[in-house]
């Protein structure tokens, strides 16, 4: 890579990656939200996409979401996995014609000349067991290497997308270790900068990964989580039935916060996963769980303005 | 004489379904114009990534016109009859209608109707919409606007433009207009996405495979596969490599770019040291590449290990490994992987392909990595120190975990070791460690690679060559094609994981079904049927299916809270001789298969239903008598060499043996060929059916043995002698195991029963004598029984 590039290109920094992103799909008139405060497996279980894409209305976002898989985990001794790292999510609500090439210009965007690459779209159907959600699409591959998800939801929550989103999820790790041409994702540059201003992935997360693989795998603390668990649950479906609309108004009150119980219920079960203390047949029970926690957001969603009923 | 181009354009339908999807578009099309009397010369269909097209060449230019009569109500029948008459025929007026007289009915209106044959193109018009809308996609999709409102199009992914043009060869053709869910049928097409992305203006086939071609579309799979193949060999050619050929590979990389260029990518040759079946699968399954050997270098055996060994190493390294060949059978076969690949991109970069290649080359670097990561790090863990992971794998819900299953198949595996030859030990040991692998994170990662992976590990923690051979071959033989293991631990092992597997399914009732055998069930019938025949092994399957159903069933009872209720199967359990029949089912399909007269299988099966029954009731008994009573099915004696179930009495020692049922065929086919097998069948039938007629005459069956002193003539006592002595000869021999013997038994009854027919009038006055000579008939009848029944013989 040619060493005049400046700090921002998205080939020089990791956080010229991001701003580039955000920058094009501000132009091509998404709303740029910052990231959901709470931890999620990926970018998909934030409010913004998952109940976004439910219900007759509109919606083009686009963030980025830090993405938990607590399993993933490696200590920061692989120089690809990672427990934590993250997601460009893009949701065009409904898909437009032409998001293919919406999505092959942002990649021209980050500097991948299609002209010299080969992009790719590879079968990859998706499908998420504890948000009752699945869609039809691609893996988009640059040269052989996987660098986003392209997805046409079609039903999210049990029920059927009407109209159907289009999704885009750029892997920003794997991106940017592509566009700097580092082998490790520790060695990417952060800032852009060299000599004593530059900071690495590495300076900024390999110790948090080595924290939180032995929090994942050793320490987390099983009887906690599994009360956190039971609480999430609980709370989730004693805020959807306080959430019940009350005189004239048919409208639901509260299918935000109860999701937010949804998504914590989610993150405790990847962490007792990742502690191996879920066995193979009360896993799937697990799974269920969510989903009808999921399923039961995404109806009460559906009864608010922004699923689209109106008062 | 028109033809029709059809092309529907969308985004990427995934390789798997393009050739399939091209072929339901052509026959949906032609369908549906055959069934409208639309015929035609010739249809072919083409997919790309991108595009499904279809050309129909030859149809007519409009449909065949239709002169049709329809009947009306009477004459002065009520006006709502009368109107709705002239609505349907088309009529403005009863004028236009004509007045015909039936003797029943009286006079009544007919209308006749003469519609001209519709132009080609609007029965297209018709046709196309519906066959779109109706497209059996194994999973199609909605998308866009549209989407807002049920009943939206489905297909496989956006469907972008559809172009459709109708004419002769050399004039101008005419868009065939129609519109689905907004797209409206046109005459453009566009090139390839990156390389030609432009509008392309189409009149006919012929114009839009060229234009295309310019467009650096190659509209047919079948060119772009022997385009990728062919530059794949020179590429590899010109290093002096060979391509390892992947028929499955090619198909789905020809259906991942309309444009291909095969490139060649290396990676260090440090990963040579990863089993090359790994190497393979990393890179066929991830990257879609090819891979590529050395023609004439060392074959693949006995390298596993020396890269790791190192040049200082030398051969300490082996102390490591003590088999330095952990993989036998492989050698010669495959020569040594070459550090090169090919990737197969979809584009004429402007670099010449550089970029391409480094960024797959960086890919497979990092997928190999991980892979050798995988082999190191598995190595660590001694298999057997993997097996309490087994109990988190559950096998089926009801089947219990992988590790309750390897216990049972180590037991199974021990007791069928002196069958099979093999040290009891062994076999024990190698069904142990024979599902370690799957815990592995190679297997994790490749689950094709279980079984090999065991092996290589097994090979270097040291164990016994035949231990490691049966972890890899106990899975085999995975279909009729696949090879039969011989070395007698893997047989052993083989055998035990599918008995274990079908006892198992059977007890829970989950048996195959018409065409549906999720758990390939049949597979693993045909695969002990296999193992049992071709290494010629005495099995006698009751022996070993019994006390695994007696455990089952207390197991599946404790399991589901109930008391066991004494130790028998509860009723409508399936049980041994229910699987014995689904055996004896797939033994006729395999025998059938390999050429054995269907009629003979049936002659030697109708013996062993008749007393299938029995074994049952001998194999069923045998619990109380005492022998089995632990509660997991290990007896503690081994089977006699003779076969236990044999005990139970004559002929039932051969029921539930695959092998002496194979040789009883065999031996009736060869013994049937002769003259006298000819002969005595045709006196077996002249009996059977003089018997048949006067039995049924007299509502009486004539199964006693004859009285001797009622044995008037010579040939009459003759045959009676022939028959005590022949059908003890007979019974003994098959008591013996020795067919050959029996059929020649039988065959020295020939010349006593052709004189009998000859000479004794058995429909004789006397009734005490007619009675004696049809007594004597049954005997000759009895006498066939003991080695097949004759009456199931054709031809």
């Amino acid at each position: 890579m040619p060493v005049e590039l400046a700090p921002l290109s998205p080939a020089r920094s990791f956080q010229g990656l991001v701003l580039t992103l955000q920058r094009y799909w501000a132009e091509h008139g998404c709303v740029i939200l910052q990231p959901y405060d709470m931890e999620v497996g990926a970018g998909t279980f934030h409010p913004a996409t998952t109940l976004r894409a439910l219900g007759p209305r509109p919606w083009n976002a686009a963030y980025v979401q830090p993405s938990r898989r607590p399993k993933d985990g490696r200590y920061g001794e692989n120089p690809n996995r990672l427990q934590h790292y993250y997601q460009f999510q893009v949701i065009l609500k409904p898909s437009p014609p032409d998001i293919q090439d919406l999505y092959l210009k942002s990649l021209e965007a980050i500097g991948i000349d299609t002209r010299v690459h080969d992009i790719r779209f590879v079968e990859d159907d998706w499908e998420s067991p504890t948000l009752g959600a699945w869609g039809l699409g691609w893996e988009c591959w640059c040269d052989g290497m996987e660098v986003s998800q392209f997805t046409y939801f079609q039903q999210v929550a049990g029920f059927e997308c009407a109209p159907v989103s289009g999704e885009l999820t750029y892997g920003l790790e794997r991106l940017a270790m592509y566009l700097q041409g580092v082998e490790s994702v520790y060695d990417l540059n952060f800032n852009g900068r060299e000599g004593e201003d530059k900071v690495t992935y590495g300076d900024v997360f390999l110790q948090a990964e080595q924290e939180y693989s032995r929090h994942n795998f050793e320490h987390a603390d099983t009887e906690m989580l599994f009360r956190q668990f039971r609480d999430a649950e609980a709370a989730c479906r004693k805020y959807l039935d306080a959430g019940e609309p009350s005189g004239e108004d048919r409208r639901h009150r509260m299918a935000l916060p109860a999701y937010d119980q949804c998504i914590k219920a989610s993150h405790i079960f990847n962490l007792l996963d990742a502690r191996g203390v879920i066995s193979v047949t009360e896993r799937q029970s697990y799974i269920l769980r969510v989903r009808e926690l999921a399923k039961a957001c995404g109806a009460a969603w559906l009864r608010t303005e922004g699923g689209g009923l109106a008062g | 004489m028109p033809d029709l181009l059809l092309e529907l354009f969308s985004e990427e339908i995934p390789a798997r379904m393009q050739r399939r999807a091209a072929e339901d578009l052509r026959k949906l099309v032609t369908d549906a114009l055959v069934e409208r009397g639309f015929l035609y010369e010739g249809a072919k269909a083409y997919a790309t990534p991108r595009r499904l097209a279809l050309h129909v060449v030859g149809l007519p230019a409009k449909g065949q016109d239709v002169r049709e009569e329809r009947k009306g109500p009477r004459v002065g029948a009520p006006e709502a009859a009368v109107q709705g008459f002239l609505k349907s025929a088309g009529l403005s007026s009863l004028d236009q209608a004509r007045i015909e007289k039936d003797p029943k009915k009286g006079e009544f209106y007919v209308a006749l109707i003469e519609r001209p044959g519709k132009p080609t193109p609007e029965a297209l018009a018709e046709i196309l919409p519906s066959v779109i809308r109706a497209f059996p996609w194994p999973k199609s999709m909605r998308w866009g606007a549209a989407s807002r409102e049920p009943g939206s199009l489905r297909w496989v992914r956006p469907l972008h433009s559809i172009l459709c043009t109708f004419g002769p060869e050399t004039e101008n053709t005419e868009v065939v207009p129609f519109e689905v869910d907004g797209i409206r049928s046109g005459d453009v097409t566009y090139g390839h996405r990156f390389l030609a992305p432009g509008e392309i203006r189409v009149r006919r086939f012929e114009d839009y495979v060229a234009a295309l071609e310019r467009a650096k579309v190659i509209l047919d799979a079948d060119r772009r596969k022997a385009i990728i193949l062919n530059e794949a060999k020179n590429l590899a050619f010109a290093r002096g490599l060979d391509l390892v050929e992947d028929e499955g590979l090619l198909e789905e990389v020809a259906g991942l770019v309309e444009w291909p260029v095969p490139l060649m990518g290396t990676f260090e040759e440090d990963f040579l040291a990863i089993p090359s079946e790994v190497i393979r699968a990393t890179i066929r399954a991830n990257q879609k590449c090819f891979v590529l050997r050395s023609p004439s270098t060392l074959p693949l055996e006995g390298r596993v290990d020396r890269p790791q060994a190192g040049p200082g190493g030398g051969e300490a390294g082996a102390g490591l490994s003590p088999t330095p060949d952990p993989s036998p059978e492989r050698g010669g076969a495959q020569a040594a992987l070459s550090h090169h690949f090919i990737l197969v991109s979809n584009l004429e970069a402007s670099d010449g392909g550089r970029a391409i290649v480094a960024g797959n080359e960086r890919v497979v670097r990092a997928r190999l990595s991980d892979a050798k990561f995988f082999w190191e790090t598995d190595r660590k863990v001694p298999l057997e120190a993997r097996l309490e992971k087994l109990k988190s794998i559950v096998f089926h819900e009801k089947l219990g975990t992988q590790y309750e299953r390897v216990a049972r198949i180590a037991a199974l595996a021990k007791e069928l070791a002196p069958l099979t030859g093999a040290d009891p030990a062994l076999a024990e040991r190698a069904a142990r460690l024979a599902k370690a692998d799957l815990v592995t994170e190679m297997v994790g990662e490749f689950p094709e690679l279980q079984g090999l992976m065991g092996r290589y590990y097994a090979t270097l923690q040291g164990e016994p060559p035949s231990v490691a051979a049966a972890i890899e071959e106990h899975y085999k033989p995975l279909g009729p094609s696949d090879r039969v293991p011989t070395d007698p631990v893997s047989v052993a092992v083989a055998l035990a994981d599918k008995i274990d597997t079908l006892v198992g399914f059977w007890a829970i009732d989950e048996k195959p079904t018409g065409s549906k055998d999720p758990y390939a069930l049949r597979r693993a019938a045909l695969g002990v049927i296999r193992l049992v025949l071709e290494n010629a092994l005495r099995l006698p399957l009751c022996f070993f299916f019994a006390p695994q159903f007696r455990s089952w069933s207390q197991r599946l009872a404790v399991r589901s809270g109930q008391i066991a209720s004494g130790t028998g199967g509860t009723a409508g359990t399936p049980d041994e001789t229910d699987l014995l029949s689904f055996f004896a089912d797939r033994l006729k399909v395999y025998l059938r298969e390999k050429g054995a007269r269907h009629d003979l299988i049936d002659a030697v099966f109708a013996l062993g239903q008749r007393s299938s029954a029995l074994a049952g009731e001998v194999a069923a008994k045998r619990p109380e008598g005492g022998s089995a009573g632990g509660a997991d099915g290990v007896s503690s004696g081994m089977p006699p060499a003779t076969g236990p179930s044999r005990q139970g009495g004559g002929e039932s020692g051969q029921l539930d043996d695959l092998l002496m049922i194979v040789r009883r065929v065999d031996a009736l086919g060869r013994f049937l060929d002769t003259e006298d097998g000819k002969n005595l069948l045709a006196g077996f039938r002249r009996a059977a059916n003089i018997l048949r007629i006067e039995e049924k005459k007299d509502g009486r069956p004539y199964d006693t043995a004859p009285d001797i002193q009622h044995l008037r003539q010579a040939e009459e006592l003759a045959l009676w002698e022939a028959l005590v002595i022949e059908g003890q000869a007979a019974r003994e021999a098959v008591a013996r195991e020795d067919f050959e013997g029996a059929m020649l038994a039988l065959s020295r009854l020939r010349a006593p029963v052709d004189a009998f027919f000859d000479k004794v009038t058995v429909n004789a006055d006397d009734p005490a004598l007619r009675e004696n000579r049809l007594k004597l008939l049954n005997a000759l009848r009895a006498a066939t029984r003991e080695v097949a029944d004759f009456s199931k013989i054709e031809g």
